[in-house]
């Protein structure tokens, strides 16, 4: 048989070394993460590593590749959930901010509109009255001059709302472009502020992905259960400042139209009638910090960017005297007298938090309050318990599964079984490798994968065998069938590994989590084994041939 | 002549034509049969397709699933099914059963409550009792996976309706799509029949089943078209005949070993993939009978215009024995 050229060669023999050198990391799970972990936290500190994590840093040595495989959720235990967020919280919320503007340019023009009132609406949509009919088209052009372009590629040349007409009122709603805007800010906001406060836990490398138009799919490995999760990330820690119109402790109060009855956080029984629009909100927070109050216990300062300190500013200018309510996620937090102007935009909230729970507040505050509310369509808790019995049966299957896959090729094929084992088992180590590499998730349906592929990647050798053996039988010599035998079954296993990675590949595009971890270990499976088998074995059988120069042999 | 293990006699000679009515017309039967179970039996859908909850318990002590349907009984939940689950990888004070709620009427999202009241109810009966799983699934978000897996599965054979198709003949084509949809049905059946639980992993199970079947097909045709070229006069059936015959120990060979693997996979590798791996078990018997019975016998009725094989002088590997 024509001998491999000794380039190919060492770049066969290379891969496989490399292969097998990535995959070395996973023998030593444990120690290898705690590496990277300290490797990652002395990053984060600048350099500064403490004795703990220089400890745990010596667990592996430097110039050994450190990338494991991830374990999935199903292996390692964590939460998974999917959200929906509600978009037309927003519509509401952002209408709501609009509609302060719109009244005071129409206050402007008193004379022509008359005096404007505020109607019953649907969530996002404006409707007004004015009380002189014959200024209906002059109020129209008023607020349609408070429009602005749209400035996204598909919207161009809208304008962010419209203005219309219907019967006696100006209904002013969301132009399509601008809710499509919208909605892409909102999802993009959400995304962040969860990122955000997942990371503030610190833990492990979690999943947070956009799915759709309005989904986001969230996986945390490690927290004790999806509620925990839930509670993490669902507390909106929504922060607004309105005005009281008055106090009860009568939770039957009708409040009036345009305000709402909030009841008080550490008062139990009181209830705020505030007025509904707020004067500032959290979104236009630039910091927050835990800190003390002058009776040392713990509060939280906040600055304002310009416009909110302005609003603040002014509002306390002129409202010295009158109560003022801090409301968190729709508990009034504290309702202090103005004392004085506030100008600067800073101010400190004070209650009866705990050093804990003002720290909370002010990483929740600083992470800025999810823009809209979500809700939870799909979520599961996989305990680390299971997840461990999981890892063992599937590594107790995959080791059983090698031997009695190895033990039925040599009785097959002999001498040719052992080289074909050989190998499988090269493949095994480098598929473990290229997933390390790649950073791939190893899931439980992920070691069915690796085993079944222990059963398939065997068909390359067998095609190649039984092809050869076939050779042999029409009497060729040794060299001549084994080379032919390589060839001619190429056809056939390049055929049948490019449907099987078609298939691979539209399970991943369309499966979600242990079904995508599926496809990637059967994919990378396909990939190594058509190499282990084309031209791993085909250097080894080459290798034994040149040694031993056979003048017959026995497939 | 040293030993070697063989399934499959070095020669054979077996007409996989002459009970070809009998056998196709059993393929048939089959996929019709799956039909009708599925339009009355239908299947046994996990929370993944028809939304609900599962919650699986563990406890030291043996499970007593009428004590925790008595437990569950005053919380008015609707439909609850409560099953034990056996493993042989469990150890011996390991007792494991798996609660499932159905998802109520008109509720999108997941209650908390109810899990903790459930989790509270059997706590009751068992104090030592631990719940190493909750997964709850909305019915919007089930009703969408039931037709991304459709999909899937309409994707998959169709890459490979078309790959076969450029690489091939389209009557190789056919007989490769109709062989795997025939395995991909039937299995769909015996899931019906016995009504497993069917969730995700299943389609994922059938998606390998696609792909472990029309690798086993592709396999056999790639020979028929090398044997087409070879032997220009011999009646098709005669060379279907042949070229099954001389792959049939490859054949059988790559399913053995993908069987050992599974069976090893079905037998330790632990309940919670069970359903997934019998899948592929069956899948895979049914996948190799298919590829010998099923896809010759279309490409046969379809008929190969053998004047012009031009396909195969074309293709980039058929040169590659010179």
């Amino acid at each position: 048989m024509t001998p491999t050229s000794l380039w190919k060669r060492l770049l066969i023999i290379g891969l496989c070394v490399w292969g097998i050198v990535l995959a070395v990391p996973n023998l030593n799970y444990t120690n290898v993460e705690k590496h990277n972990d300290a490797a990652a936290a002395i990053e984060v500190a600048g350099g500064v590593a403490a004795p703990q994590q220089s400890a745990d840093l010596a667990r592996w040595p430097d110039w050994l590749p450190s990338s494991l495989m991830n374990l999935g959720l199903d292996l390692r235990g964590g939460a998974h959930l999917l959200a929906e967020v509600r978009l037309e919280d927003v519509y509401k919320d952002r209408m709501n901010a609009l509609w302060p503007d719109i009244r005071d340019a129409l206050r402007d023009q008193k004379d022509a509109v008359g005096t404007i009132r505020r109607q019953p609406s649907p969530d996002g949509v404006l409707r007004l009255a004015i009380s002189n009919p014959d200024g209906l088209q002059k109020a129209v052009e008023v607020v349609t001059a408070l429009s602005t372009p749209v400035t996204s590629l598909t919207g161009a040349g809208q304008r962010n709302f419209a203005v219309t007409v219907e019967g006696s009122d100006i209904v002013v709603q969301w132009s399509e472009a601008e809710r499509a805007a919208m909605d892409d800010q909102t999802l993009k906001q959400s995304l962040e502020i969860i990122r955000r406060r997942v990371d503030e836990v610190g833990t492990r490398e979690p999943t947070i992905q956009r799915q759709g138009a309005d989904r986001i799919l969230i996986q945390v490995p490690g927290i004790g259960s999806a509620s925990d999760l839930k509670k993490l990330i669902g507390t909106t820690a929504k922060l607004t400042f309105h005005t009281v119109v008055r106090r009860t402790t009568d939770a039957g109060t009708e409040p009036g139209p345009r305000n709402v009855l909030l009841p008080s956080l550490d008062e139990p029984g009181a209830y705020y009638v505030l007025e509904e629009d707020p004067v500032v909100s959290g979104d236009e927070l630039v910091d927050s910090q835990p800190a003390f109050d002058p009776n040392n216990s713990p509060a939280v300062n906040f600055r304002f960017d310009a416009t909110g300190g302005r609003k603040f500013g002014d509002y306390t200018a002129e409202n010295i005297g009158n109560l003022f309510a801090i409301v968190l996620d729709g508990e009034v937090i504290s309702a202090p007298r103005i004392q004085s102007h506030i100008p600067g935009g800073s101010g400190i909230i004070t209650g009866n938090f705990t050093v804990e729970e003002s720290t909370q507040l002010a990483v929740l505050l600083r992470a800025g309050a999810l823009p809209a509310e979500m809700t939870f369509l799909e979520e599961r808790t996989i305990g680390p318990e299971l997840g461990a019995d999981s890892i063992r049966s599937g590594q107790i299957a995959a080791i059983i599964g090698m031997l009695c896959v190895a033990a039925y090729m040599i009785a097959s094929y002999g001498w040719f079984g052992v080289m074909s084992v050989i190998g499988l088992g090269v493949n095994i180590v480098m598929l473990i490798g290229m997933m390390s590499a790649i950073g791939a998730t190893l899931t439980l349906p992920g070691i069915a994968g690796i085993v079944l592929t222990m059963g398939m990647a065997v068909d390359a050798n067998v095609l190649i065998y039984e092809r050869i053996r076939e050779e042999l039988r029409a009497g060729m010599a040794p060299g001549r069938a084994i080379e032919m035998g390589f060839s001619r079954a190429f056809s056939a296993i390049t055929d049948s590994n490019v449907t099987a990675i078609i298939t691979a590949v539209i399970m991943f595009w369309i499966g979600s989590g242990p079904v995508r971890g599926f496809a990637v270990t059967l994919i990378l499976g396909i990939i190594t084994s058509m190499f282990t088998a084309v031209y791993l074995t085909r250097l080894i059988i080459e290798l034994w041939m040149g040694s031993k120069k056979p003048k017959s042999i026995q497939v | 002549m040293a030993w070697r293990l063989r399934l499959v006699p070095e020669k054979t000679n077996i007409d996989f034509f002459r009970l070809q009515y009998v056998t196709f017309g059993t393929s048939v039967f089959a996929v019709l049969a799956t039909f009708v179970l599925l339009a009355t039996m239908g299947l046994n859908f996990g929370i993944d397709f028809k939304g609900g909850t599962t919650i699986r318990t563990e406890s030291t002590q043996a499970v007593d699933v009428g004590a925790y349907r008595e437990a569950l009984g005053t919380l008015s939940l609707g439909d609850v099914s409560i099953s034990e689950v056996f493993d042989p990888g469990f150890r011996a004070d390991q007792h494991v059963a798996m609660v499932r709620i159905s998802a109520r009427e008109g509720e999108e999202a997941v209650t908390p409550e109810i899990i903790n009241e459930v989790e509270a109810a059997l706590k009751t009966v068992d104090p030592s009792i631990t719940f190493p799983a909750v997964e709850s699934v909305g019915p919007k978000v089930s009703g969408e996976l039931i037709w991304s897996a459709l999909l899937a599965v309409a994707a998959g054979a169709t890459g490979i309706l078309i790959y076969v198709w450029v690489r091939f003949e389209w009557q190789f084509a056919v007989g490769t799509v109709a062989a795997l949809l025939h395995d991909v049905i039937v299995t769909v059946g015996v899931f019906s029949l016995f009504q497993f639980k069917f969730d995700l992993t299943i389609v994922a199970a059938l998606l390998t089943i696609l792909g472990y079947s029309v690798n086993d097909t592709v396999v056999i045709f790639d020979r028929l078209r090398e044997n087409l070229t070879k032997y220009k006069q011999m009646p098709l059936l005669e060379m279907m005949n042949l070229t099954a015959n001389e792959t049939l120990s490859r054949t059988i060979m790559t399913a053995t070993t993908t069987l050992i693997a599974l069976t090893v996979l079905f037998i330790f590798g632990g309940d919670v993939i069970r359903g997934f791996v019998f899948a592929m078990l069956f899948g895979v018997v049914v996948g190799t009978y298919s590829t010998l019975y099923v896809a010759k016998n279309i490409v046969l009725f379809l008929g190969l215009d053998r004047d012009k094989p031009k396909k195969a002088d074309k293709n980039e590997f058929a040169n590659i024995d010179a």
